[in-house]
C-alpha cells in the first residue's frame, strides 16, 4: 500500500485538499498506519498520567496539563488530526479548501457525527467551539493561535474561516488540543463546563487531580473504533509510585518514566519502554536586549561552550537527540539536515569571544527543575564544560514554585522547554517572531521576520523549503536560544497492550490518542 | 460539671478567634508569595493580555484588604466560595477530600492508638527487658526514617509483583468499605509506623513515672499482680499526658500526611492544599487551612476535656 502522505513530505496540494487521497487510504486502515496484528475489541485501559492537579478545569481554554490533554483526545473530536506519521488527516472536517492566497478556508463538516449526548454535529458547533477562544478579554490559552481569525461563519455543514493574513498551515492549527468541538447551546456559545464531546469515549466522571473514567462511545463515527470498552485515567505525580503501579499491574500504561531509573524498568518482566523523539525540546534562552547577550558573538560563544552529547547521555540518559539551536525537530517536514551541527568547540568559543572584544566572560544562569526535568543538573554540566572553554557560568538555582512568572523571561539567562508545534511556521511564530509574547529571548531579526511572513503563504514547495531552511540557519547562528537537546517522550506499557507500528510523535501518549489507537493484544 | 461546659464554651470561642487569625496569616502569607493566580494558572502559556483579562474576570485587581474582607464576609454567611481555577465550590472540593483524609486518619488511628497503648503498657511492665528495648528501638527507628522511605520499604516488601497489597490506594468512587480497607492498608500502616513511637513512649514514661508513687508501692505490698497494678491503678492517673499526645498525633494524621498521599496516590486534603498553594488559588487554600486549624482546635479541646474528666480532682472541684 502506498500511503498518500510520506513522513516528511506532505505535498502542498494534499494539505490544501485534505481528503481526496485519504479516502483511498481509509479503505485499508482507518485513520492509522499499517497494523502489527489484528486489533481485538474489549478490555479496560488503565492509564497513569504524570502531570495535572486539583486546579485543572473543564474549560478547554485552560487545558495545560498532560492529564487534561489526555482527556481532551479521549473524550473529544477535533476538526483535523495529526496522524501517527505526522501528516494532517481529516477528522470532523471531512475536507477543506483554501483561497489562492490561503486567507479564506472552507471546511466541509462530516455528516452524521454524534455527540455523547445524542446531539448531531453541525457547522454551528464548530463556530461556537472556536469562538470560545476569540474576542477581546479572552482568557483562553489558545487565544493567540486563533487571533488571526477575522471571521468564522457556518452555513449548514460548511464552515468558512477568513484570516487576517494568509496561512498555508491553518488546518494544522485546528488540530490544537485547546480546540475540541463541543456542542453549541441555543445562544451560539459552548458550555465550557460540559463533559459532552464527540470523541471515542464518553466521560462518566472526572475528579481533577485524581481520576477520570470513560466508557466506549458506541455511536463513534470511525468504523470499528475504539477497541477498548472503557478507560480509567489516574494521576500519579510521584515517579516511583507511577512505575510501581505499572510493575505491580495496577495500570497498563504510564505516560512518563523517570529517566534515571528507566533502565531498571526496561529489565522488569512484561514491561515495554516506549521512547518517541518528536518536537519536544529543552532550551536556554538569553535576553538578546541585555548585555552581554546583545552581542551575537557572545551568544555564539555560549552555544559552542555547551557539550550537547554529554547532556543527551547524562540528562536524558540517551533518550533523545542533540539539538542545533533551532526548534525544528528532525522528523518535521522542513527540517534542515544540511545545517552544520554545533559541537563543543573551545577554539570557536575563544574566536567568538575575541570577536566580541572580551578577554573573559562570566554570566549567571537562573534555572530550576520546573524548566525541564534535570534542568539544574544540565546547567551544572554546562558550567563545567564552559569552564573548560574559558567561560564562567554561575548556576543560580531558583525555586520551582513561581518559576514561570518570576524567572522565565524575567532574568536574562534561564531554562525553558517546548512541547514543540507540528509546523515550522507555528513554532517560529510562537516563540521567535519579533514582539510575540512568548519570544523568550526578546529576539528580533529583520530577515527572519520577513521570511516568516513570506513562507507562511508561499505556495511553491521548493521556495518554501528554502525559506524554512534559511530561517533555521538564522535562528541557529544568530538567535538567542541555546537548544542543546530534543528530549524523547519516554513512557512504558505492559505486554498486554498493543499499538500500531507507528506511534505519533506530536505529543506524548501517541498524540494523546492511545484510547483510540491502541488495543489489548 | 458546669465548669467543664464553661470551659468548652470559652475554648470554642477562642477557637473561632484562632481560626480568624489563622485565615489572616494564611492570606497574608499567600499574598507574599511571588506571582498571583492568573500568572500561575496560565504558567508558561501566559500572555500579558490573557493574564490581565483573567485578573479582571476574577476580581484579582482589587486591593488586598478588599479581597480579604469579601472572603471573610462570605465565610461569615457560611459560604466558602468557589475555586478560582475551575469554579467548583470549595465546600464540595474539601468535602470529598476531607472524607478521604478522615477515613485514612481514622484507619491509621484505629491501628496505631491501641497498638501503642498496648506496647507502652507492656514496655512499662517489662521495663528494661529485651522486649522493652526492642519495642523502643523499632519504634524509634520507624519514626526516624522519613515517611516516604517507610512507604517505599513497605511497597517493596508488601506490594510489587506478586505482593499482597496494592501499591496504589486510588480507589474507584463507588468502592465499598472492604475495598477501602484493602486499598488503604499500606498508607495506614505507614502512618501507624510513623506515629506509634511518640504515643508508645509517652504511655511508657507516664506509667513508669507513677510506679514510684506510694500508692503503687502499697498495691505492690498488698501482693497485687504487676499487670493489675498498671492497668487498674497507674494507667487512669497517667491518662492526661497520654490523651494529649494522642490528640497531637491525630491532628498530625489529618494535616500532615501529604507525602504519604503522594506516594500512595491517595486523594486527600494534603494534595489539594499543595496544588492550591502552587496555583495561588486563595479560596481553596483558605478553606483547607481553616479545616486544618479547626482540626487542631477541636482535637486539643477534646484532649483537654478528656484529661479533665480523667482527673476526679478537676471534675469534682470545690
Amino acid at each position: 500500500m502506498k500511503r498518500p502522505y510520506g513522513h516528511m513530505n506532505v505535498r502542498r496540494r494534499t494539505v490544501l485538499k485534505g481528503t481526496a487521497a485519504l479516502g483511498a487510504a481509509a479503505l485499508v486502515t482507518p485513520w492509522g498506519t499499517p497494523l502489527r496484528a489484528q486489533p481485538t475489541q474489549g478490555g479496560t485501559l488503565r492509564v497513569a498520567i504524570s502531570t495535572g492537579g486539583t486546579t485543572d478545569s473543564l474549560d478547554p481554554g485552560s487545558w495545560d496539563s498532560e492529564f487534561m490533554n489526555f482527556q481532551a483526545h479521549t473524550r473529544n473530536g477535533y476538526l483535523t488530526e495529526i496522524g501517527a506519521d505526522g501528516s494532517l488527516v481529516p477528522e470532523l472536517a471531512e475536507s477543506w479548501e483554501a483561497s489562492a492566497d490561503a486567507s479564506v478556508w472552507t471546511f466541509r463538516i462530516r455528516e452524521g457525527v454524534q455527540f455523547h449526548s445524542g446531539h448531531v454535529l453541525t457547522g454551528e458547533d464548530v463556530v461556537a467551539s472556536i469562538n470560545h477562544h476569540r474576542g477581546a478579554d479572552n482568557t483562553s490559552a489558545a487565544a493567540p493561535i486563533v487571533a488571526d481569525i477575522a471571521d468564522i461563519t457556518a452555513d449548514g455543514m460548511t464552515v468558512t474561516v477568513t484570516l487576517s493574513a494568509g496561512n498555508a498551515d491553518f488546518p494544522f492549527v485546528m488540530s490544537d488540543y485547546h480546540l475540541p468541538i463541543l456542542p453549541a447551546q441555543a445562544d451560539g456559545t459552548i458550555d465550557p463546563a460540559t463533559t459532552d464531546g464527540c470523541g471515542p469515549f464518553v466521560m462518566n466522571n472526572i475528579e481533577f487531580g485524581v481520576r477520570a473514567d470513560y466508557t466506549r462511545h458506541d455511536g463513534y463515527w470511525k468504523p470499528g473504533l475504539p477497541y477498548f470498552d472503557a478507560v480509567e485515567q489516574v494521576l500519579i505525580f510521584d515517579n516511583a509510585a507511577r512505575q510501581n503501579a505499572l510493575i505491580s499491574g495496577e495500570v497498563d500504561y504510564i505516560d512518563s518514566a523517570d529517566l534515571n531509573t528507566v533502565h531498571l524498568l526496561e529489565r522488569a518482566p512484561g514491561i515495554n519502554v516506549l521512547s518517541i523523539t518528536g518536537t519536544q525540546h529543552y532550551g536556554l534562552p538569553m535576553d538578546t536586549r541585555a548585555a552581554p547577550f546583545s552581542d551575537v558573538n557572545v551568544r555564539q560563544a555560549l552555544k559552542y561552550a555547551i557539550n550537547r552529547e554529554q547532556l543527551v547521555d547524562t540528562i536524558l540518559n540517551g533518550y533523545g537527540s542533540v539539538g542545533n539551536d533551532h526548534p525544528i525537530g528532525p522528523g518535521q517536514r522542513y527540517f534542515n539536515a544540511e545545517l552544520e551541527q554545533k559541537t563543543f568547540d573551545p577554539d570557536r568559543v575563544a574566536f567568538h569571544l575575541r570577536e566580541a572584544g572580551l578577554s573573559e566572560l562570566t554570566v549567571d544562569l537562573n534555572i530550576a527543575d520546573a524548566a525541564f526535568a534535570g534542568a539544574v543538573d544540565a546547567a551544572v554540566l554546562y558550567a563545567e564544560s564552559a569552564a573548560a572553554a574559558g567561560v564562567t557560568i554561575n548556576v543560580v538555582r531558583e525555586p520551582n514554585d513561581g518559576y514561570w512568572s518570576n524567572v522565565w523571561m524575567q532574568k536574562p539567562f534561564v531554562g525553558t522547554y517546548w512541547g514543540g508545534r507540528p509546523t515550522e511556521d507555528w513554532m517560529f511564530a510562537t516563540a521567535y517572531a519579533e514582539g510575540v509574547p512568548w519570544n523568550e529571548s526578546y529576539w528580533s531579526n529583520e530577515r527572519f521576520n520577513a521570511l516568516l511572513v513570506s513562507a507562511r503563504s508561499e505556495l511553491d514547495e521548493d521556495i518554501r523549503r528554502e525559506q524554512y531552511f534559511e530561517m533555521q540557519e538564522i535562528v541557529a547562528n544568530e538567535g538567542g536560544t541555546i537548544i542543546p537537546m530534543f528530549a524523547a517522550y519516554v513512557g512504558a506499557y505492559s505486554d498486554a497492550l498493543a499499538h500500531p507500528e507507528q506511534v505519533a510523535s506530536n505529543w506524548r501518549n501517541d498524540g494523546h490518542r492511545i484510547g483510540e489507537r491502541w488495543w489489548f493484544a | 460539671m458546669s465548669h467543664i461546659w464553661t470551659m468548652i464554651a470559652k475554648r470554642l470561642a477562642l477557637g473561632v478567634v484562632t481560626l480568624f487569625v489563622v485565615s489572616l496569616i494564611i492570606f497574608l502569607g499567600t499574598e507574599l508569595l511571588p506571582g498571583d493566580f492568573a500568572q500561575e494558572i496560565l504558567g508558561q502559556a501566559a500572555t500579558p493580555e490573557t493574564v490581565a483579562a483573567l485578573r479582571e474576570q476574577l476580581g484579582l485587581n482589587d486591593p488586598m484588604h478588599v479581597r480579604y474582607a469579601n472572603w471573610l464576609g462570605d465565610i461569615l454567611q457560611g459560604d466558602l466560595g468557589e475555586s478560582l481555577a475551575n469554579g467548583q465550590s470549595v465546600s464540595d472540593l474539601i468535602g470529598r477530600r476531607l472524607g478521604n483524609t478522615l477515613a485514612l486518619a481514622g484507619y491509621a488511628a484505629a491501628i496505631a492508638v491501641p497498638l501503642s497503648l498496648m506496647l507502652g503498657i507492656l514496655a512499662a511492665l517489662f521495663r528494661n527487658s529485651v522486649f522493652d528495648r526492642a519495642a523502643n528501638a523499632s519504634a524509634l527507628t520507624s519514626i526516624s526514617f522519613p515517611e516516604f522511605f517507610v512507604a517505599y520499604i513497605l511497597i517493596f516488601f508488601l506490594a510489587g509483583a506478586g505482593g499482597m497489597f496494592p501499591s496504589m490506594s486510588n480507589f474507584r468512587p463507588d468502592a465499598d468499605f472492604a475495598d477501602f480497607l484493602y486499598r488503604a492498608f499500606l498508607p495506614a500502616l505507614t502512618l501507624t509506623l510513623v506515629v506509634t513511637a511518640h504515643m508508645m513512649r509517652m504511655t511508657r514514661a507516664a506509667i513508669i513515672n507513677l510506679l514510684a508513687s506510694p500508692y503503687i508501692e502499697m498495691a505492690r505490698l498488698k501482693g497485687m499482680s504487676p499487670m493489675r497494678i498498671i492497668v487498674r491503678h497507674a494507667l487512669p492517673n497517667a491518662l492526661a499526658p497520654i490523651i494529649n499526645v494522642i490528640a497531637l498525633n491525630l491532628a498530625y494524621l489529618i494535616t500532615g500526611v501529604v507525602v504519604v498521599e503522594v506516594v500512595f496516590v491517595y486523594p486527600g486534603l494534603g494534595q489539594l492544599m499543595v496544588d492550591s498553594v502552587a496555583a495561588r488559588d486563595m479560596p481553596v487554600v483558605q478553606g483547607v487551612a481553616l479545616v486544618f486549624a479547626a482540626a487542631y482546635v477541636l482535637l486539643n479541646l477534646t484532649a483537654d476535656v478528656l484529661a479533665t474528666l480523667s482527673n476526679p480532682r478537676l471534675v469534682h472541684r470545690r
